[in-house]
């Protein structure tokens, strides 16, 4: 597919929760149009029949024991909040 | 082999050296950390490895291994010892940026895995070193903060990302440092300031507490100034983690005692594909000479093929975008990291607080990474990519029937200026040697191995099979204690 028409920059940015300046749509949809353009030599390779590869080793569902270990304090955590009151989290309104 | 006087100075030292100086008393771990705390301050204002440093903290873990050494209980070859830390990677009660103004006031609330291991084997964990904004670059200068020079020629980049790591051990301002390597980020840097650096096997050394970029490509590793120093702080780093749940369990053996039991000679192969174009023929040289070295040793020389290479980078910029956009989607202002102050909801909060705190390239890859992720991209991009890479991994077990280790250039050129790669794909193409390994999941190594005839560093690659880092630090050790090149020291 012509990948590099097809960069809708406004579409990606909404999906990414990314606010992007209009120089800088301009900006990177130039510079991503050239590296989609080298990767497009990926369609030159025959797969057919190839298994993915998600991870170099086959790894398993990894199950841990159900066992209760302290964790950080609230205190701990909450240091690093942009706003905090009363051991919470403080958000804009989410529900009118 | 070359005549440079080596410099003597305690904080140019080797692990192996300083823990047999501090284990016979003939210094302590205060006046060691004196001397590196020292250079740092003399040096860092032109090197600007750091981010940022806590001498009081290092001077008290220092006396604490002198206590624990004069109570007859140190630990063993690292108590004491000065690691700078990739500022990628979590210390309790130390800052934790990853180079992005993003975090730039975060302070982690936990130790990562390999922080708790350096801390039981006593080293003194020592300042937040500077990288490319969340490890993606290679060069240092996505770094929201400064860009590191390179300790050789201070107009150069150190490489990237984990150039602080780098630049700070070949200035002397640390004895050992630790860095991630997605696909090159560790050993491209080593290669660029002269530095030995190791990425272990995916799995091998355990990723909790290491920001992540690439999940199924991150790995931590050491930069030393040996071989047998890599060997050490290995050692100390290895092993399973139930906190990782991409941790292989596998018997961690003595690496340090290996380069000496292990002896060669070793199959050695050479892809043609790593030697073309585009690669600086002083590098060729170098690494040529180094290959001319093996055969000397009575090793068995074997061109291998590699054929799926010229894809690498591809499927690297594939993988690791669409990952490094899911990974990063957990900074949206609200439980930490930036916020902005003029978002009018909640949606509006998202976008304009990772507006505000990610840098360009940072934005870039998201957007590429959450571009092949997109439905009706998904096949045609992020499925292929991996069909690819098992064919990529497949090159390299297959040339492992064969051969025991595989020998290439670490990069196509020695360090370049700062600036002189403002193209995006132009930077993306300094990882072409190095992203395989990734891809892989194989342990690399970068040894030193010469200098340009305008004196940059020159690194050879040797590549391993998958889990028997003990073998591939032999074969790095063979050559590397017959040479006295990673040995040299920059004039700063």
């Amino acid at each position: 597919m012509a990948a590099n028409e097809d960069l809708n920059i406004d579409r990606i940015a909404n999906l990414a929760r990314l606010a992007l300046t209009p120089e800088e749509k301009v900006k990177f949809s130039a510079q991503l149009a050239d590296v989609l353009t080298n990767i497009e030599k990926l369609k030159q390779v025959n797969v057919d029949g190839v298994e993915p590869t998600a991870h170099a080793f086959p790894i398993y569902n990894v199950w841990a024991d159900d066992v209760a270990k302290p964790g950080l304090s609230v205190e701990d955590v909450l240091r690093n909040a942009p706003a905090q009151r009363d051991n919470m989290i403080v958000v804009p309104k989410v529900v009118e | 082999m070359s005549t440079a006087a080596m410099s003597t100075e305690l904080f140019n030292q080797t692990i192996a050296q300083l823990a047999d100086e501090l284990a016979s008393g003939k210094i302590t771990s205060v006046e060691l950390t004196q001397a590196v705390i020292a250079r740092t301050q003399a040096v860092d204002e032109r090197v600007k490895a750091f981010n940022s440093f806590d001498a009081a903290d290092a001077l008290a873990q220092a006396a604490a291994s002198d206590a624990r050494r004069t109570a007859g209980q140190a630990l063993g070859p690292l108590d004491g010892i000065p690691i700078g830390i990739k500022d990628v990677i979590a210390v309790t009660g130390q800052p934790l940026t990853a180079s992005s103004k993003m975090l730039a006031n975060f302070v982690s609330p936990y130790d990562a895995t390999v922080t708790q291991k350096l801390k039981k084997a006593g080293a003194v964990i020592w300042g937040r070193l500077n990288l490319d904004e969340f490890a993606m670059g290679s060069s240092t200068e996505n770094s929201a903060f400064h860009t590191t020079r390179n300790p050789y020629n201070l107009d150069c980049v150190p490489g990237g990302s984990s150039g602080g790591s780098a630049a700070a051990l070949a200035a002397g301002e640390a004895i050992a440092t630790l860095g991630s390597d997605t696909g090159g980020s560790i050993r491209q840097p080593a290669a660029l300031c002269n530095v030995v650096g190791l990425k272990p096997t995916y799995g091998l050394v355990s990723r909790f507490g290491l920001i992540a970029f690439a999940s199924s490509l991150d790995q931590i590793g050491p930069f030393n100034r040996t071989v047998e120093d890599a060997a050490i702080t290995l050692q100390a780093i290895a092993g399973y983690d139930e906190n990782d749940s991409t941790s292989v369990k596998v018997e961690i053996p003595d690496y340090r005692a290996a380069l000496k039991e292990k002896k060669g000679p070793w199959r050695i192969g050479i892809p043609k594909e790593y030697f073309g174009e585009g690669l600086d023929p002083e590098v060729a040289a170098a690494v040529e000479k180094a290959i001319e070295f093996y055969k000397s040793l009575g090793c068995e020389i074997k061109p291998v093929s590699l054929p799926h290479t010229e894809y690498g980078v591809g499927v690297y910029y594939i993988i690791a975008t669409a990952e490094c956009s899911s990974n990063l989607s957990r900074y949206d202002g609200i439980r930490y990291g930036h916020r902005s102050a003029d978002a009018k909801d909640i949606v509006d909060l998202y976008y304009k607080s990772r507006a505000e705190g990610f840098g360009p390239e940072v934005k870039r890859r998201i957007i590429l990474g959450t571009y092949v992720l997109s439905s009706g991209y998904y096949d045609a991009y992020y499925l292929r990519a991996q069909k690819v890479r098992t064919l990529i991994r497949q090159d390299f077990l297959n040339a492992y029937n064969e051969v025991d280790a595989i020998i290439t250039p670490t990069t196509p050129t020695p360090a370049f200026k700062r600036g002189a790669k403002a193209d995006p794909l132009a930077m993306y193409l300094c990882d072409v040697y190095t992203i395989g390994v990734n891809l892989a999941g194989l342990p690399g190594i970068s040894v030193p191995c010469g200098f340009s005839s305008s004196g940059l560093p020159i690194g050879m690659q040797l590549i391993g099979q998958p889990f028997k880092e003990a073998d591939l630090l032999a074969i790095a050790h063979a050559y590397d204690s017959k040479h006295d090149w990673s040995r040299k020291t920059p004039n700063l």
